[in-house]
């Protein structure tokens, strides 16, 4: 595995797959939290007619000029949202299905456009679509690298008011910050996070880079600073395994794998993290439920001993589990922590340890 | 500390429509320096409006709102908010400490991050509002009532002088409810000022001083004595019988 990264074209493959996971990793935690994840779909699909169009105009495919035209219509749509929300009675999720599938529908039709043309320099823009990561170019990387460390230094520069913004925008209003400029600030964040993995991961599916690392970070921490931190490590992660394993591997399309990777981690993260994960609530729930039972078989023994003053034959494991049910594997537990002693083969009784317990 | 007759709070002609719906329909009001207003009316009569246009939440299409004789823009740092609870995601991952923190982003302005002595001062905040050993608690692991403490809290940082909360009161437990009418009274005994959305009538004597009922206009709006009559119960709540039940909306 080491020997793969002496590769230069893995390296570049990897390290651009990394950037785009970072960035949309850690910014994709605001989306989320301000539930904007299906805005992020929406910013992807819109962005296809602006790289075909991007290139139509230009002949270039130079990153640069493919990128600057994805945020363009990218950033056209989510304004298109907004004005279809406020000026018509259409609402929110609907007008973010409308500007997807249109933008996307546009999108789709010039690049059938663009391939039937008959020079070969189209070749390649089709990648935008599942996305190809093993044409990353070094030039490539740069683009990304560069955008990428803009948009996170200006997230981490405005920290503060991006918080107030997710949390309670209202209230930061009423202090004077300007929420709608923040809005669109972020969104703007959202848009250039989103544009520089458009070619590795493709429009299809770059929305799940916006929302599945958060949704695998959130389970580990209740911070948001560790929160958006882990994000865009766990982003990271998808896009370099994703990407090396996709191009090592012949016709399998690199957007659905580091996706995969991606919802690897969301489902390893929901099993198994910390205190919000399923396992271990489950063993949680286990441990107090076995606690419950040594309990109540203490408690039996007491209220026996109770009533049966001068009995000192101890007493059965089969009256005990009348009493509350199961009591063998309990009464073994409780011997071996030294809270009952048996005086013969099915005969138990409570040690001084052990009622101390009870009768607490 | 002696009552001074200058208004906190004026409030002139004021009107606010969505669409073509008037919510608020040219509303006069004056709220005293240092006294406890209840703003009551049934639902939909404009009572969180009116908070949200006098904080410039809300675009009014005419009137205006006075803050110690200056527009709110101009007197920002005077003026605090408690919004109603139900309007944030209690799940939002952050800690009691840091929602109270967010008191302080005003006056820290762009960028600045909060230091030691914001922190020192949402703990002070914190203390008088009883939630001193939750600083570190997860947000989502509050009950209602010490959500609205937190609230408070965060305005209480604000080191305003005149106080919007919305709701104060609302769904909130027994204890809580004394803290905050205690933190009221204490607000008042230092000179500040609070407008309170409320919903029980029943407390509206007990706790305030005064009263203003809306119902898209102003009925009523003075001292407790004087405003808080049957007769404009009746006109605020369109002669319902049940206008002293509790939530008489």
């Amino acid at each position: 595995m080491l020997d793969l990264f002496d590769d230069y074209t893995l390296r570049t493959v990897a390290l651009g797959s990394a950037a785009l996971g970072l960035t949309s990793g850690a910014l994709g935690t605001f989306a989320v939290l301000r539930r904007q994840s299906l805005l992020g779909d929406a910013i992807s699909h819109a962005a296809l007619p602006g790289v075909a169009i991007a290139f139509l105009l230009t002949g270039s495919k130079a990153p640069l000029v493919l990128v600057a035209g994805a945020a363009v219509a990218g950033f056209l749509g989510t304004l298109v949202v907004m004005s279809v929300v406020r000026t018509t009675r259409v609402k929110y999720d609907t007008a973010l299905g409308i500007v997807l599938s249109v933008f996307f529908g546009f999108g789709l039709v010039l690049l059938t456009f663009i391939q039937r043309r008959p020079d070969a320099s189209q070749a390649g823009l089709d990648r935008f679509l599942f996305g190809q990561a093993a044409g990353l170019l070094q030039r490539d990387l740069v683009t990304m690298a560069v955008l990428g460390g803009i948009a996170l230094g200006t997230m981490l520069l405005v920290w503060k008011e991006l918080k107030l913004l997710a949390f309670d925008p209202d209230y930061g209003a009423s202090l004077g910050f300007p929420i709608r400029a923040l809005d669109v600030l972020m969104t703007s964040l959202l848009v250039v996070a989103i544009v520089i993995g458009l070619q590795t991961v493709g429009v299809v599916l770059m929305a799940a880079m916006v929302i599945a690392p958060f949704a695998a970070a959130r389970q580990w921490t209740d911070r948001l600073g560790v929160a958006a931190g882990l994000a865009g490590l766990f982003g990271a992660l998808a896009g370099v395994v994703g990407s090396v394993i996709s191009s090592q591997t012949e016709r399998l399309p690199t957007g659905p794998t580091i996706v995969l990777c991606a919802t690897a981690m969301v489902v390893v993260s929901l099993v198994a993290a910390g205190r919000r994960g399923l396992l271990w609530r489950e063993l949680r729930g286990r441990r107090d439920r076995r606690k419950l039972r040594l309990a109540a078989v203490l408690a039996d023994l007491l209220e026996l001993e109770r009533q049966h003053p001068d009995a000192h034959r101890g007493h059965s494991a089969a009256v005990l589990s009348v009493m509350s049910g199961g009591a063998k594997p309990s009464l073994e537990e409780l011997e071996r922590r030294g809270q009952v002693k048996r005086l013969g083969d099915d005969a138990w009784e409570l040690t001084d340890a052990g009622r101390e317990l009870a009768q607490r | 500390m002696s009552v001074e007759h200058e208004a906190a709070v004026e409030v002139t002609d004021l009107t606010v429509a969505f669409g073509e719906k008037p919510v608020l329909w040219d509303v006069d009001l004056e709220v005293p320096q240092g006294t406890l207003m209840a703003v009551v009316g049934p639902n939909g009569a404009g009572k969180t409006t009116l908070i949200r246009a006098i904080l410039g939440l809300v675009k009014p299409a005419a009137g205006q709102a006075l803050v110690h004789g200056r527009p709110y823009a101009e007197q920002r740092r005077r003026v605090a908010y408690v919004p109603q609870r139900g309007s944030v995601d209690w799940d939002f991952p952050t800690s009691v400490l840091d929602v109270v923190l967010m008191g302080r982003y005003g006056k820290l302005g762009w960028v600045r991050r909060p230091g030691s002595d914001d922190r020192a001062a949402a703990r002070e905040a914190l203390e008088q509002v009883g939630m001193t050993e939750l600083a570190g608690r997860q947000i989502s692991q509050l009950s209602g009532g010490q959500q609205q403490r937190v609230f408070l809290a965060r305005a209480l940082v604000q080191h305003a002088d005149v106080y919007f909360m919305d709701e104060p009161f609302q769904g909130v437990d027994a204890t809580t409810e004394r803290a905050i009418v205690e933190l009221l009274r204490e607000l008042r005994s230092r000179g500040k000022t609070v407008v309170a959305v409320h919903h029980d009538l029943q407390t509206v004597p007990e706790y305030f001083d005064q009263v203003t009922l809306l119902n898209v206009r102003r009925i009523a709006s003075g001292p407790v004595a004087e405003a808080f009559t049957e007769e404009n119960l009746r006109r605020t709540y369109g002669g319902r019988a049940a206008v002293f039940g509790r939530n008489g909306a």
